[in-house]
């Protein structure tokens, strides 16, 4: 972005000062640590000036806001234009307490649902199956079938609001439920806005909630991207999700490198099933985690968006410029969140959501400061909503778009994570891709390596956690008010379920679950014979068990 | 004779997916000299115990964020009892309330990390407190 000569001149300028100016100061007050890095441990400079961001091309790297590369952020006005969806991830218990939670959160000002689904619902049993004992409307709402659905958007308007959920395996089938409560609520799918996760292969490698082996569930997830292209043409179909791989402990180029990778293996298997890339790829939307470090941050998700441009034009030959768009939901770090003086988590939020606005996020779910404890409170949860709302109103850095670029360390840090993700999809693309790759445990094992390095670090005392392993408090009060999930909830949706199995019309059912297990076993879309089976009230449970019959189960090898 | 390294296995009972925490550790207990077995995912009580036994381990650890200890880990601890294993020190950690800890210990597991914990305070625990024949 400068001149040659002016780049050479400041080069020297720098030499010199480390000679002088610098030399003086560091002899008398050494700096505090040998060498620095981020919290990824990437080298970090004492200063950067023009010379760090020499090879940068303006145009051909950062370029303006809305026009590609990207990296400046996908729409040319940003939050001038208007904020980032609030979106607060929320359900426990039954559909009748979610539904409750959402419109608390509605009135609140949240802009957007996202939906928790208890772990039988995100793996496809029903509620009383035995191994859902224990575990029904713990972490997120059980749904059995659309008679749940319905009453967990009750009185909330499909045609008004975005709904995101967090579904993977079964993703399909509660998509499916959603289209018929709409249907219901008069809303045709074609008005439908919202997401769907889908994205099965950071289940295999982080997160842990998958059914099927790799190849029938990637044939679920193109089977939804061809139906909602003609059917749902605002709904995003896949959230490629480094969030949770970040979670599982990899660092901020690994986040960038697997997401992205994974995002690569969707393309291929939909081109492969003969879809039109610019057809399915404007709905493809992505999931970044906002860490602590907040300049390495904001320079990760402007990263990810360039690369992602880069790849869906130059390796994919894509032409519609929404097909280049690397659009996506951020939450803040869970992992970062300590149970230990919680209230100090209010001050990381804020931290790691100020780097997603920054970055250029669409979308963000800010934690609470109770969840290293429990689910959280309402209070807590007013408290993580206030914070989006103070950024967005109050601090300012919405008025301008993209405010840290130019900042050589900024501009510098982008390059290098964009470069080091590079070379991490090369390793993956050498190994065939990010299906084989995690089929090797080659994803599984560097994750678990980062995570492992991270730990030693921070029980070395190399790594400060405020309150964990400094600045203690002698005795904590243990906090009050935590969430509890009624334990009744598991024996109230048995009995609904049972008292749905006998009211059904049960020839209907068995109907569409026998179309469903012919469309498995020929090459017809998934789709259509699920919608069928969601509307006659065939439960989660009934559907997924014809998939898995047909399919078969994914079977992981334990590595670590 | 020389003694033989503690046996660990390390489980992940219930339908969570979240193994970061058993993950580390279980590498951080091997590391410290233990002999680990690491269950993978979605292990039942049923499970456990029996990979427990038929491994002939020292202790059993295990991890949950899901919420489900106050149901899966009594479970556990009933298996073990009745198949005469409860001499096998059991620990646990996770996302844990506080409020539920004195039940689980009642119900005869040991001790109950919450996050924060070291690696080395749970490898210190074990070396204490393990019952070697």
């Amino acid at each position: 972005m400068f001149a040659k000569e002016q780049v050479d001149s400041i080069r020297e300028k720098k030499r010199k000062w480390e000679e002088t100016t610098l030399k003086k100061v560091l002899d008398r007050f050494p700096e505090r640590s040998q060498e620095f890095g981020t919290l990824s441990d990437l080298p970090v400079e004492r200063v950067y000036t023009p010379a760090d961001v020499a090879d940068l091309g303006y145009e051909r790297d950062l370029g303006m806001p809305g026009e590609y590369p990207y990296t400046r952020g996908i729409q040319p006005t940003m939050y001038r234009g208007r904020f980032w969806t609030m979106r607060q991830y929320a359900g426990f218990g039954t559909a009748e307490e979610s539904n409750k939670r959402y419109k608390y959160l509605l009135e609140q000002g949240q802009t957007g649902l996202s939906v928790a689904f208890d772990l039988p619902t995100q793996i496809g049993l029903d509620s009383d199956h035995s191994l859902a004992e224990g575990e029904v409307g713990k972490v997120g709402v059980a749904i059995d079938s659309l008679e749940d659905m319905e009453t967990l958007f009750a009185g909330i308007p499909l045609d008004k609001v975005s709904t995101s959920m967090t579904i993977n395996a079964p993703a399909a089938v509660l998509l499916a439920m959603y289209i018929a409560v709409a249907e219901k609520q008069g809303v045709a799918p074609g008005k439908l806005a919202g997401t769907i996760q889908n994205d099965i292969l950071k289940e295999y490698v982080a997160r842990g909630t998958y059914i099927f082996p790799p190849q029938p569930s990637m044939r679920l997830i193109t089977d939804t991207f061809a139906y909602c292209s003609t059917n749902l043409p605002n709904w995003n179909t896949i959230s490629i999700s480094g969030y949770h791989i970040r979670e599982a402990g990899c660092t901020a180029v690994q986040e960038v490198a697997f997401t992205l990778a994974d995002g690569i293996a969707y393309v291929d298997a939909a081109v492969k099933a003969g879809l039109d890339i610019d057809k399915f790829a404007p709905r493809l939307s992505f999931f970044f985690n906002a860490h602590m470090d907040l300049l390495e941050e904001v320079a990760k998700f402007r990263a990810a968006r360039r690369l992602w441009a880069r790849i869906m034009k130059e390796r994919f030959g894509a032409k519609n410029p929404k097909s280049f768009m690397l659009r996506f939901h951020t939450q803040t770090a869970g992992c970062a969140l300590t149970a230990q003086q919680p209230d100090n988590n209010v001050v990381r939020v804020t931290l790691q959501a100020l780097a997603a606005v920054l970055g250029g996020t669409q979308s963000l779910h800010t934690n609470s400061r109770d969840e290293a404890l429990a689910l959280p409170s309402e209070d807590s949860v007013r408290i993580a909503l206030r914070t989006q709302q103070i950024i967005a109103h109050e601090s300012g850095v919405a008025n301008t778009v993209d405010p840290l670029a130019g900042s050589y360390y900024v501009e510098n840090l982008t390059a290098h994570i964009e470069k080091k993700a590079m070379e991490y999809i090369e390793k993956i693309d050498a190994l065939g891709g990010a299906v084989k790759a995690i089929e090797q445990g080659f994803i599984q094992r560097e994750i678990q390596e980062s995570a492992y390095e991270y730990q030693k670090s921070v029980e070395s005392g190399k790594r400060i956690v405020v309150g964990v392993n400094k600045y203690q408090l002698e005795a904590e009060e243990a906090p009050k008010d935590l969430l509890k999930v009624d334990p009744a909830v598991g024996r109230y949706q048995k009995e609904k379920l049972s008292r749905l199995r006998a009211t059904r019309d049960p020839g209907a059912v068995e109907l569409a679950l026998k179309r469903l297990k012919e469309t498995a076993q020929s090459d017809a879309n998934l789709l259509p014979p699920i919608i069928e089976a969601a509307k006659v009230y065939a439960t989660l449970g009934e559907i997924c068990g014809v998939l898995r019959e047909v399919f078969g189960e994914y079977e992981t090898s334990v590595i670590f | 004779m020389k003694e033989r390294p503690i046996r660990v296995l390390i489980a992940k009972p219930g339908l969570d997916g979240h193994d970061r925490g058993a993950k580390v550790l279980a590498r951080a207990l091997r590391d410290a000299g233990m002999e680990v077995i690491y269950t993978g995912l979605r292990q039942t009580p049923e499970q456990i115990v029996g990979t427990g036994i038929q491994e002939d381990v020292d202790v059993i650890g295990l991890s949950i964020l899901s919420g489900a200890h106050t149901h899966l880990f009594p479970r556990v601890m009933e298996l073990l009892r009745e198949r005469g294993a409860n001499d096998i020190l059991v620990i646990g950690g996770g996302i844990i309330p506080e409020d539920d800890i004195p039940a689980l210990k009642k119900e005869g597991i040991a001790e109950i990390f919450t996050p924060g914990t070291t690696t080395q305070a749970v490898i210190d625990y074990i070396k204490e407190n393990v019952r070697q024949g």
